[in-house]
């Protein structure tokens, strides 16, 4: 808890901007949802024969897990996209079905005697609507908008996986690289807005429930033009924090490594240009890089070969690595992107195991650990396991047998579940920092099974045109960084804490051949 | 069938059948004819249409064939949000608007109609003294605060508050207990004495029928079985009427 604390501090700007974004995101999207959700539910009360199929939708729209809603989203012009954008749509959409439904139970459950007397008395359908019903609706509909909120507040953590920040990076940062530091850090204080929300409407749900007369007397008119006002202005909050003009767009994936690479590129592009870059790190997984660069959303990051040659472009498994490097460079070009030299380092899938094991042993390769494992256990993350080049490959070509069969986990706990003596051997990336933290021994490939997986920075190929003097500065990275040295830098972030614009002062400090005297 | 009114006609259903979407027919050839003034009680079991006798007066409801007059127009003819606004409606089950204080309640229809709020300020109270609810201790409470007496009277004040020519009124006393019932009756002869409306009233309660109407209506199978002063009903060998006459417990003072 105390370094939750100190984590806080260090980085109270971040924070704070961060929490704010994540404010600003939920009340935008429930305010969006309320604006169409309660008149699509007073419609679905009004038209049930209509009406049911809309809520039908909204149902639908709920159980779809959110990334398959970005991966639809991010490719869509006007709405799709990086960023809050594509966030608030999946946000607002989410927020919808609370809505919509406790506006049509709320006016269901009105005593049909007050409807009566209301009519009777000559009001016109309109009047009913704004004199009796919705006054009589609201508290229900503010329940809506509680449940909505409360969620919403969970939810928007995920606008985190698509570069939309808010508390949702802290929270995926730490569990791409098991700090729960970072997990608590993000996680705190969402459960704390969403207890706060919690509360706030549900103090507001009682005082408007009619026939009370509080001290203050939440109605509903006012109620929603204060809470249209407060989404409207959230709303060009995100939209102007987001504008990125000129500036080509850097972007990463949502692990450490990733976001030092994003950072890396951009202080490249500062340090020996004029141009302006906009930092979108954090993007969740490669299908939301590939599309957002589609769109053009995204000009640049750093993907793997081995990466883009089976899930982006969906060819067959290659071993040689130049090979390999040739096919997804002539794949990129057809695509409208330029692959740029690889960056030296090789993250490839490795085989682990405890470092005073090698020691007492003398174990190096692959091969040489055969005799031993029919006494080890493995445990193996999900799609490693079910990989063509995966443990399927590899227990045929080195012959592999374990005590038992290996154990599907997740990769992160994986590492650590290794440390603790719980299984004997495991798959990892080449460059992980826990590999050094925990004192692992990455085993040599020695019939060199695992595909190639080169990072290499990917442009699109009509800013790279625009911007001629971007080629000769990426040039200068060819080849400069081996795996020891990136394990290195994810060491300095995952274990040591440090930023990533500090991880990257150092890497440019270590190499001044790359710019020379220009460096300050 | 003997329609005992010498003044001008208010309300008249000529050959009016009415059918329950998708349910049974409920009206079938129903004729009848309110004098101005007068305070019709109609008397029939439950689901033999009295409620529907009244939603048909203002146009909750339209018939299956014939036709249904209010001042001699056609419910058809008449704009139906004039029309209610000339019917005061007096709901079983009240029906007060939960959210509004009683002031607000009895103001509703005034508001509509764009009444000034001093005027309505000033009706409010007028109605509330009317119903013998001191304004002052009542205007600003709301309908869940009230007893249910406290609170019928406050659907007759609303039921008044434009005054309107015509008053329909649901078994308005029927979840009563029978002192307040009694006390409610006595209440509403004084009102009907100050406002002069010709009133449709629906009761199961023949007593109830005897005590409010000056005029007596008993429905069966779709029809006017009887219509007359309550004197003659007495005396009717109508067996419909005797049956809900041989159902009263004792037959008390008759008024008029």
């Amino acid at each position: 808890m105390m370094r939750v604390i100190e984590f806080w501090i260090n980085n109270s700007d971040k924070f704070t901007a961060e929490i704010l974004r994540h404010l600003a995101l939920v009340v935008a999207s429930v305010g969006f949802a309320v604006l169409i959700g309660v008149p699509s539910g007073i419609f679905a009360y009004r038209y049930p024969r209509l009406g049911s199929p809309l809520i039908g939708i909204a149902n639908i729209v709920q159980t779809i897990p959110s990334m398959a809603m970005f991966g639809f989203l991010i490719p869509l012009p006007f709405i799709g996209g990086l960023g809050a954008k594509a966030a608030l749509v999946v946000l607002i959409l989410y927020g919808l079905l609370p809505v919509m439904r406790t506006t049509v139970s709320g006016l269901k459950s009105i005593d049909p005697s007050i409807r009566e007397a209301g009519m009777a008395m000559g009001m016109t359908s309109p009047q009913l609507l704004s004199q009796v019903e919705m006054p009589l609706a609201f508290p229900a509909i503010l329940a809506g908008i509680r449940v909505a909120t409360v969620v919403g507040v969970g939810t928007a953590t995920i606008a985190g996986l698509i570069g939309a920040g808010g508390l949702g990076e802290f929270i995926y940062r730490g569990l791409q690289s098991v700090n729960p530091t970072l997990i608590l850090a993000g996680s705190i204080p969402a459960a704390l807005l969403a207890l706060i929300a919690d509360f706030a409407l549900g103090w507001m749900e009682r005082a408007a429930a009619p026939g009370r007369t509080p001290r203050l007397k939440p109605r509903a008119g006012p109620v929603m033009i204060i809470g249209l006002i407060a989404s409207v202005l959230a709303v060009a909050g995100l939209v102007i924090s987001e504008r990125t003009g000129d500036r080509i767009v850097i972007g990463s994936k949502g692990f450490t490594e990733q976001i030092t690479l994003g950072e890396m590129m951009a202080q490249l592009i500062e340090r020996g240009t004029s141009l302006k870059v906009a930092r979108k790190f954090n993007l969740g997984d490669t299908i939301v890089c590939e599309s957002a660069m589609r769109a053009g959303g995204l000009d640049l990051y750093v993907e793997y070969t081995g990466t883009a040659l089976t899930e982006i472009f969906k060819l067959p498994v290659k071993l040689n690595i130049d090979e390999v490097t040739a096919q997804v460079a002539a794949a990129y070009a057809a695509s409208g992107r330029t692959m740029l030299d690889p960056l030296g380092f090789n993250n490839t899938f490795v085989i682990l195991i405890r470092g005073e094991e090698t020691k007492t042993l003398n174990l190096r390769t692959i091969s040489e650990i055969v005799p031993y494992a029919p006494n080890w256990r493995a445990g193996f993350g999900a799609a490693f396991l079910d990989r063509e080049d995966g443990y399927r490959g590899l227990k045929t070509v080195y012959g592999l047998q374990f005590i038992e069969s290996p154990r599907a986990m997740d990769v992160s706990l994986t590492y650590l579940a290794l440390a603790e003596k719980r299984v004997d051997l495991i798959s990892g990336d080449t460059t992980n920092g826990l590999i050094a933290k925990l004192d692992l021994f990455p085993l040599e490939d020695d019939r060199h099974y695992f595909p190639p997986y080169l990072a290499v920075p990917v442009i699109r190929t009509e800013v790279l045109e625009r911007h001629p003097q971007l080629r000769p500065l990426f040039a200068r990275l060819s080849g400069i960084i081996t795996n020891e040295e990136m394990r290195h830098m994810n060491y300095q972030a995952d274990v040591e804490q440090k930023p990533a614009p500090v991880i990257v002062n150092e890497f440019f400090s270590r190499h001044p051949e790359i710019f020379g005297k220009e460096k300050e | 069938m003997s329609t005992a009114s010498s003044s001008k006609s208010a309300i008249a259903f000529d050959g009016v059948s009415y059918r329950h979407p998708d349910g049974p027919l409920v009206l079938d050839d129903f004729s009848l004819e309110i004098g101005e003034g007068e305070t019709l009680a109609l008397v029939g079991r439950s689901g033999m249409g009295k409620t529907t006798i009244l939603k048909l007066i203002n146009r909750l409801l339209l018939p299956n064939a014939g036709v249904v007059r209010v001042e001699g127009r056609a419910t058809t003819d008449w704009d139906p949000i004039k029309l209610r606004r000339r019917i005061g409606y007096v709901l079983q089950e009240v029906g007060l608007f939960p959210h509004m204080t009683i002031g607000r309640n009895v103001a509703v229809v005034p508001h509509l109609e764009n009444w000034t709020q001093t005027h309505i300020r000033k009706r409010v109270d007028e109605l509330l003294d009317l119903v013998g609810l001191e304004p002052a201790t009542y205007r600003n409470r709301y309908p869940r605060e009230l007893s249910g007496g406290q609170r019928q009277r406050v659907g007759v004040a609303r039921a008044l508050a434009v005054d309107p020519p015509i008053l329909l009124m649901d078994e308005p006393f029927g979840a009563l207990d029978p002192l307040t019932r009694a006390e409610m009756h006595r209440e509403f002869h004084r009102i009907q004495s100050q406002v002069r409306k010709t009133i449709v009233c629906v009761t199961h309660d023949m007593g109830e029928a005897f005590a409010l109407g000056s005029l007596l209506g008993v429905l069966a199978k779709g029809k006017l079985a009887a219509i007359a002063r309550p004197a003659e009903i007495v005396t009717s060998d109508d067996p419909e009427v005797k049956i809900f006459l041989d159902a009263m417990p004792a037959i008390r003072g008759i008024t008029n």
